[in-house]
């Protein structure tokens, strides 16, 4: 468990003031000069060293894309692009960052653009999240009125612009290429890599785009230590983290805990533990919509953190866990999510397009149980088709749910199925006009 | 994929950028390099949805673009592409209720019935114009679900008797607070505090200098003589 003293987000809930004197207070921008002092390699080296994993769902090592950015600035500008479209069903943390830490993350794009020598950053956020982005722009009026960014920044010498930036509603925004592409006014359809972003991203310039959650621990990071941040969780799964805990537990909350505490007793200690008892837990997603589910005997001990939940064959995401109890209709629940998918595909890639479509109508059938259990496979072949053969992931996080369903709840399909035509008439003929 | 399409143009009045919505538009193409001024489009389209009473017409479409420099079918591509952008009117109170697994576990469907019956059929404009709702995919806040985005902001923890409330007081002529309808403050949990209760956090000893910065590289050498 998680001391307060060693947490970073100490206004998450807002309970204070999220303006700039009030954060100063809380040691956001304290000693930032100093913090850039040592040059971009010190700050780089010192993040790899913490073992931060990218906080957006991928857990790619932070320190390490910063280094993939070229060393020296040619004819063309670094950007640094923040991606705070938060849409994964099930989490909503960085909202809390943005609206009650701003300057946390204010400082953290400062820094972080230092790291990669960029002179200017966007913060896209999504375009639902008004509020967030009313309170931001202010935060970074007040950091411009009080030289922390803009020209000499911090009296770092250093010459540093930030922009909020907003989408319109689209999920696939949240995917680094799609969502670089928003920004420069057009659809948001994901490109094809190589070229990476840190080569051609944003108007064709090297770009590196993080998660608001990886950026703005960065400087809490520097302040307190490499070694600090690195003490907590399993090794390669070190730090803190904000966890998301919605559906049916008792009090559901956003809460920073320490990276790899037992799901168990994350639900049990800060949300008052699952609707009705831990007995009554049925399934749990522990990361998003788009992970895999797992079932209550995996949930007993699995531990929160990327490699515990690759092992189960799920993933830690963007932490968002969502809870189901003994009453959930597991079929419906994942029909939704795949509705979702369907509804969110940008209609690049044959397979995710016509496929989301094809598995959410398929599901829809098992719901009822209108559906034949040969269909079960075919479903499972289809996701696996899915799956792997589109350009950005959004066609994996449609297929993986479906796959996690089947993989520990088939027998509930396969049930529904059995007994959908108990009770009903038997139409004379009916089989015979099907088979024509 | 979501189909979206227009509303009938034929109906569309001419459209005009306000002295406000055009002060709005200059600002945010500031934002971005002077040659990339399309960035500034979906900031631009939604700036001049508010003007147009909560859609996009035609002819709105065709002043974005105009404004922009950007040929007209590149504007009505990001206008149908995105969801925020209503192709056709809305209500004065425009109600979007997240329907997403999270919110759909702790009751969003019986807040989907109640405005139904409430308000009418799903993405259509209530007799007097004031209401109208439709369904939408996760809005980001599922701690507090179930809840619904209406006009600009969230209503969170909401149950078909304070959703009811909220209508009506609408309905009345008030502006009901956004925000969370149960008792807590925003997403910490219910009651007692789990978390951030330290108080030496909030006393100031957070802005002191730091003694030393850590792993702080050594200084070289003094050259020996």
């Amino acid at each position: 468990m998680l001391l307060d003293k060693d947490r970073i987000f100490t206004n998450l809930y807002g309970r204070h003031d999220w303006r700039l004197e009030a954060a100063k207070q809380r040691g956001a921008w304290n000693s930032t000069k100093e913090l850039m002092q040592f040059g971009p390699e010190w700050i780089c080296d010192q993040i790899k060293a913490s073992g931060l994993r990218g906080r957006g769902g991928a857990g790619f090592p932070t320190g390490l894309k910063w280094t993939f950015m070229p060393k020296v600035v040619k004819d063309r500008p670094h950007y640094l692009v923040v991606n705070a479209d938060e849409s994964e069903p099930g989490t909503c943390k960085d909202r809390d960052i943005m609206r009650h830490d701003p300057h946390l993350l204010i400082e953290g794009c400062l820094i972080a653009s230092f790291a990669m020598r960029a002179k200017a950053c966007y913060i896209y956020l999504r375009g639902e999240y008004i509020r967030e982005r009313e309170v931001l722009e202010d935060a970074i009026k007040e950091a411009y009125a009080a030289g922390l960014v803009g020209k000499n920044a911090c009296g770092s010498g250093w010459d540093f612009d930030i922009y909020a930036h907003h989408g319109a509603g689209a999920y696939i925004c949240g995917e680094e290429t799609a969502l670089l592409e928003s920004l420069e006014g057009k659809k948001g359809q994901p490109r094809l890599k190589p070229p990476f972003p840190a080569n051609a991203g944003l108007y064709g310039c090297p770009t590196t785009v993080n998660n608001v959650e990886s950026i703005a621990v960065a400087p809490t990071i520097l302040r307190r230590g490499a070694g600090w941040f690195a003490g907590f969780g399993r090794p390669n799964n070190t730090g803190t983290k904000v966890f998301c805990i919605s559906g049916h537990v008792e009090r559901p909350c956003n809460v920073e805990e320490e990276m790899s505490i037992p799901l168990r007793t994350l639900i049990e200690e800060h949300c008052g533990g699952v609707r009705g008892g831990w007995g009554n837990l049925k399934a749990i997603i522990p990361g998003g919509s788009s992970v895999p589910m797992i079932p209550k005997d995996i949930c007993d001990t699995v531990l929160m953190d990327f490699d515990a939940l690759r092992d189960v064959k799920s993933g830690l995401g963007t932490a968002a866990v969502i809870v189901m109890d003994k009453s959930t209709d597991l079929v419906r629940a994942i029909a939704r999510i795949a509705y979702f998918y369907k509804h969110e595909s940008c209609g690049q890639c044959t397979p995710c397009r016509e496929g989301t479509g094809w598995m959410w109508r398929v599901l829809e059938r098992m719901v009822k149980g209108e559906a034949e259990t040969s269909e079960i496979d075919t479903l499972l072949d289809v996701a696996s088709q899915v799956e792997g053969h589109t350009i950005c992931a959004l066609g994996d996080a449609a297929a993986w749910p479906i796959q996690g369903l089947i993989r520990h709840f088939r027998q509930e399909i396969e049930d529904r199925i059995t007994n959908y035509r108990q009770g009903r008439p038997h139409v004379q003929g009916v089989t015979l006009t099907a088979a024509e | 994929m979501s189909h979206r399409r227009f509303h009938d143009p034929a109906h569309h009045a001419p459209f005009a950028f306000s002295k406000e919505t055009e002060e709005q538009v200059t600002w945010w193409e500031k934002k971005y390099p002077s040659e990339r001024r399309a960035s500034a489009v979906i900031p631009a389209l939604w700036i001049t949805q508010k003007q147009n009473g909560g859609w996009l017409s035609e002819p709105a479409l065709r002043a974005v673009a105009d404004r922009l420099g950007m040929n007209y079918i590149r504007v009505y591509e990001v206008a149908t592409f995105y969801t925020m952008f209503n192709l056709e009117p809305v209500g004065k109170y425009h109600f979007q209720v997240c329907g997403t697994t999270p919110c759909m576990l702790r009751g969003a469907e019986r807040l989907k019935d109640f405005c139904e019956r409430k308000i009418g059929p799903k993405g259509h404009v209530s007799g007097s114009g004031k209401f109208s709702w439709v369904e939408v995919e996760c809005l980001g806040a599922c701690v507090n679900a179930p809840m619904i985005q209406i006009n600009d902001y969230y209503f969170e923890d909401l149950t078909i008797e304070t959703l009811e409330k909220i209508i009506d007081d609408f309905a009345a002529g008030k502006e009901p607070a956004p925000g969370t309808y149960v008792k807590r403050q925003t997403s910490a949990p219910e009651g007692q505090a789990t978390s951030l209760t330290d108080e030496t956090l909030f006393d100031g000893s957070r802005a002191k200098p730091l003694a030393a910065i850590p792993n702080a590289p050594k200084p070289p050498e003094p050259a020996q003589t």
